[in-house]
Order: structure tokens, then sequence, then C-alpha cells
């Protein structure tokens, strides 16, 4: 399941979603807002997504993660609107029999997310000026 | 000439000025839509880097287009 949320993130009562007396292993992710990207001081991110794409290719990923790893139990949620350093703006949980298959479907499933779903985040910083992330470097190898 | 509603989502968005727009284009495929709205907003952005859907379902820039669609341009994405 993934869910898109303007609320905040929490982890802790997340992960009780994934309690499974089958499973031996718990894996999570959390993306954080750190205060610097590529030389740049961040204040704050805001991040908008196309939700109705977000969701359906979220599960998607969630589906092949379950396909590779067949006892997997997996749940997403990601933020959007505004947000502050230190916020989490993605959590990752999964669950699964043994600890090996938790730790890679948990790196795909974020790693997935991060390249395919309908989400942008632009970058407010300290000198006032904002950026789009991806798009101002890719713009300029045009 | 096809009927084609176009939405932006971020920079494209914030370049165009607009969220949505009907246009009237010669396209037969996804890509000729995109490179329709760059020439109406002068924008430069390369098709590779960048999604797009047809009428809520992601698609191919060389997915044909019909008259009454709506194709979504989706700038680089950046999500986690």
């Amino acid at each position: 399941m993934i869910e898109m949320t303007t609320a905040e993130i929490r982890p802790d009562e997340l992960r009780q979603q994934l309690f499974d007396p089958a499973a031996g292993a718990y894996c999570g992710f959390e993306g954080w807002i750190r205060n610097h990207n590529e030389g740049h001081d961040v204040l704050r991110l805001e991040y908008e997504a196309y939700e109705p794409l977000a969701i359906t290719e979220g599960e998607k990923i969630l589906a092949e993660a379950r396909e590779c790893y067949p006892h997997l139990k997996a749940h997403c949620v990601h933020r959007t609107g505004m947000l502050e350093i230190g916020d989490c703006a993605v959590w990752v949980g999964v669950s699964s029999p043994h600890r090996d298959e938790a730790f890679q479907a948990c790196r795909y499933i974020i790693d997935q997310l991060k390249v395919r779903l309908p989400i942008w985040k632009k970058e407010h910083y300290a000198d006032g000026h904002s950026g789009w992330v991806n798009c101002e470097r890719c713009a300029k190898s045009a | 000439m096809k009927t084609i509603t176009v939405r932006y989502f971020a920079m494209f968005r914030e370049h165009a000025g607009i969220g949505e727009e009907t246009l009237s284009v010669d396209a037969d495929t996804a890509v000729d839509v995109f490179h329709a709205t760059q020439h109406r907003h002068r924008s430069t952005e390369p098709s590779g880097h960048c999604k797009v859907a047809i009428n809520d379902v992601m698609a191919d820039w060389d997915s044909p287009v019909s008259d009454g669609d709506t194709v979504l341009l989706f700038p680089p994405v950046a999500g986690g």
C-alpha cells in the first residue's frame, strides 16, 4: 500500500502495520529533509505530486517487490506540501521472513519510487532563490 | 488537427504560466504534442529526461494520441 499525505509521517506507528508472525525481519527507510544540496544552503523543500498516477505507479512498484519476494509485506508513505529541515519526506517499510530480502526489497522500492513516481521537489535556499531538483540541471544539459 | 488538453506540472507549469490548456495541434504521438508545447512556450527541455501520460495512464513518447485526449507532461521527477 502506498499513501500520499500532507500530514507528518510517523514511522513508529506505520511499522506496526507490518508485524507478521511469519516475519523475522523488518527494514525501514526514512528520507529526511537536509539543509544542503549541491553547494546550496537549503531552508525548506516543497513537494508536488500528481497523486492519481503516483498511487498507481507506486502500487506497481510494491507489486513488483512482492513478486520478487513472495512473503513480503510492504508499505510506503510520501509527503507533499512544504517540509522543513529534518522532516520525514518518505517512509518505506517492509517485513519478510529473513533479513536479506527485507534489505533488498526496501532498497528496490525506494530506488524505484525516486525515479518513477510523478513527484517533484522545489528547494528554497537561504539566499532567497529556489529551484526544482533535477529540472534545472537537465535544462542546462539540453 | 486534433484537440488535445495538455496538463503541465511543477517546472513546466511555472514556465508555461498555466496548469492546463486545450490546443489544436497536428500531432500523431505524445512527443508531437510535447514539441508543440515547447514551441508555444519557448521551452528547450529534452523529452528524454521527462515522462508523459495520456488520459491518466503512463505512456511512451511515441504513443499515439487521439482527438480529445488529455496529455500530461511531467518534468524530471524527484521523489524521496
